[in-house]
């Protein structure tokens, strides 16, 4: 059988969740061999193994770590040249983090294969892999194929379920020699996000979200109450977020985090293009919003025209008393 | 010796605007009025920036696309930006983001530069890619997605605002450098600079000035092929109540149902 490459999204050996649905969608089409580097990749191999992967390889080279994604790039490539020498590869899996991306884009560059990014779907078909996309704030859908080369797609966060699929998840190591480029930027400092306990907002199951009607960044704990009535992510639109009420980086939409929960409530949200691009392919959309005109209520299965600030604490109190 | 500052840029049809494919499953650009991609304001920003604070700078800024991309140049120029390119061939319609890689590369090559500035992503495609490929092609590093950017003495450093981490990045010119919409806010075009922008040079090259053969761009030279584009159907209409006391308890009781809570 084919195999499937696999890229490890990784935090010291603590395997996200992206990349477990990336195995889901890699055994549909082959054999999935996981690539995880950098610091801790060896401790990846537990995870994974549950999840499908055959073979891991692994490189823990500080460059992962010092430079900036072309190190990566090259531990790719390396990936595709062993596989491809040894068997047949049918194709190369990558996360649709910001980072991941550029590392997919340029490794298709250098094998001379089509990249895809941001799929929700893929599936297996006779001329290779077929990707969906969700394109133009989700308007529309798109079926794609890599007609050069071994198709590189990387396929954003909750777009497969995570399966147990024991595997051996044999352990090798990868051997990469580095590029002239893979020192050329340089990593000089680097500050872990703090932690808020909830769930990373692309990858959380519900999502409840706030925007302009919150109206103050103090207000924003009736937001966060919600969340965490719930075990959900916080998320905030645009206009929340330049008014300096929320970090940019629980942004929704166009320039923020492209999210695609089982449940999305957005509270004081109008439900502009910019921030609906970002959130429609939500599976249940929820909104509270005062203007029963907001074209937010276009796209929800419940809406509750009316005053966030009474709506909101009230169904936090009954989620409380509902799950004791 | 001046620092050449290239700024990629693109035209793109207006989110606002009711978006779809051609026949050919290529985005319609010819039934919705376009405009200079948002999120490349930004890197016109920037650019501006750092030139004010070298000694010597020229921007030049550059798009591949249709005539109407003139507009996207028109107004970066008039927003302070010094000449500009404009890649146009009929061969290019069609053409993937590597392909489209290509062409920039090969034009940032033949413009001259220290150091190119992109968006974070088109807000049509939304890909983001483009700067880390055209970093591939042209050899230099890539220090991309930066929510702060300065330049000094040969070196860039930036900011970059990842999901687990904020890294500082350091690189020497020539680099290419991508920026995102919190790396400050992009100025309006003053009446005297849209004047100025009317005399600033547009220069146009097709493939043939960039030595690229036809086969390497345009549909046919796109390494990947969309089967086909399905309009998302409508959501359905949801339920809507007003609020008249227990708005939030019909919500739980909604939540309840969907097996939520």
């Amino acid at each position: 059988m084919a195999e499937v490459l696999v890229y490890v999204d990784h935090v010291d050996g603590a395997v996200r969740k992206p990349t477990l649905e990336l195995l889901t969608l890699a055994r549909r089409i082959g054999d999935p061999v996981a690539v995880a580097l950098g610091a801790g990749a060896a401790n990846t191999a537990a995870t994974l193994a549950e999840h499908g992967a055959v073979k891991v390889l692994t490189d823990e080279a500080a460059e992962y770590a010092d430079y900036l994604v072309v190190p990566k790039v090259d531990a790719l490539q390396a990936a595709v040249e062993a596989v491809s020498a040894a068997g047949s590869l049918a194709a190369v899996l990558v996360p649709s983090s910001a980072e991941a991306k550029e590392i997919a884009a340029r490794l298709a560059l250098r094998i001379g294969s089509g990249v895809i990014t941001d799929a929700v779907d893929v599936e297996a078909d006779d001329k290779g892999p077929v990707a969906t996309q969700s394109v133009f704030a989700a308007s529309y859908s798109t079926k794609t194929r890599v007609s050069k080369g071994t198709p590189v797609i990387t396929v954003k966060p909750n777009s497969a379920p995570v399966e147990a699929a024991p595997a051996a998840g044999t352990v090798e190591a990868l051997s990469v020699t580095f590029s002239a480029q893979a020192t050329g930027t340089k990593v000089t400092g680097r500050t872990p996000r703090e932690s808020t306990g909830r769930p990373e907002l692309t990858e959380a199951a519900i999502v409840v979200s706030g925007g302009r009607g919150v109206n103050g960044s103090e207000n924003f704990s009736i937001i966060e109450a919600l969340a965490d009535s719930l075990g959900a992510a916080v998320g905030a639109s645009r206009a929340a977020v330049d008014a300096g009420w929320y970090p940019h980086t629980n942004q929704v939409g166009q320039t923020g985090k492209s999210v695609s929960p089982q449940l999305y409530i957005a509270n004081g949200i109008s439900g502009a293009i910019q921030h609906r691009a970002g959130m429609q392919t939500s599976k249940t959309i929820v909104a509270v919003n005062k203007d029963a005109e907001a074209p937010i209520f276009d796209l929800v299965d419940y809406g509750v025209v009316g005053d966030l600030f009474e709506v909101v604490p009230q169904l936090t109190e009954e989620i409380k008393t509902r799950k004791g | 010796m001046s620092l050449r500052i290239v700024v990629t840029v693109k035209y793109v049809p207006d989110a606002t605007g009711d978006r779809h494919f051609a026949e050919d499953l290529t985005v319609d650009r010819d039934d919705v009025d376009g405009l200079l991609s948002e999120l490349d304001e930004y890197a016109v920003e920037q650019a501006l920036q750092i030139a004010d604070e070298a000694d010597d700078a020229e921007i030049t800024v550059l798009t591949v696309g249709p005539e109407d991309a003139k507009d996207a140049l028109r107004k970066a120029l008039s927003m302070g930006a010094d000449k500009a390119i404009h890649v146009e061939d009929d061969d290019l319609h069609g053409t993937d983001a590597i392909g489209t890689s290509l062409v920039l590369a090969k034009a940032i090559e033949k413009a001259g530069y220290d150091l190119v500035i992109s968006g974070m992503a088109s807000t049509d495609g939304t890909m983001g890619v483009l700067p880390a490929l055209v970093a591939e092609r042209l050899g230099v590093p890539q220090v991309t997605l930066l929510s702060e950017v300065s330049v000094a003495d040969g070196v860039v450093k930036g900011r970059r605002d990842g999901d687990t981490a904020s890294e500082q990045l350091e690189a020497s010119l020539p680099a290419v450098v991508s920026v995102t919409d919190q790396s400050g806010e992009a100025r309006y075009p003053s009446f005297k600079g849209i004047m100025a922008a009317k005399k600033k040079p547009v220069q146009s090259w097709d493939l043939e000035d960039l030595e690229i053969e036809a086969d390497e761009v345009g549909l046919d030279g796109s390494w990947t092929t969309v089967d086909s584009a399905t309009e998302r159907p409508a959501r359905t209409a949801g339920t809507i109540v007003k609020d008249e006391g227990e708005g939030g308890k019909q919500l739980a009781e909604f939540l309840v149902g969907q097996k939520f809570i």
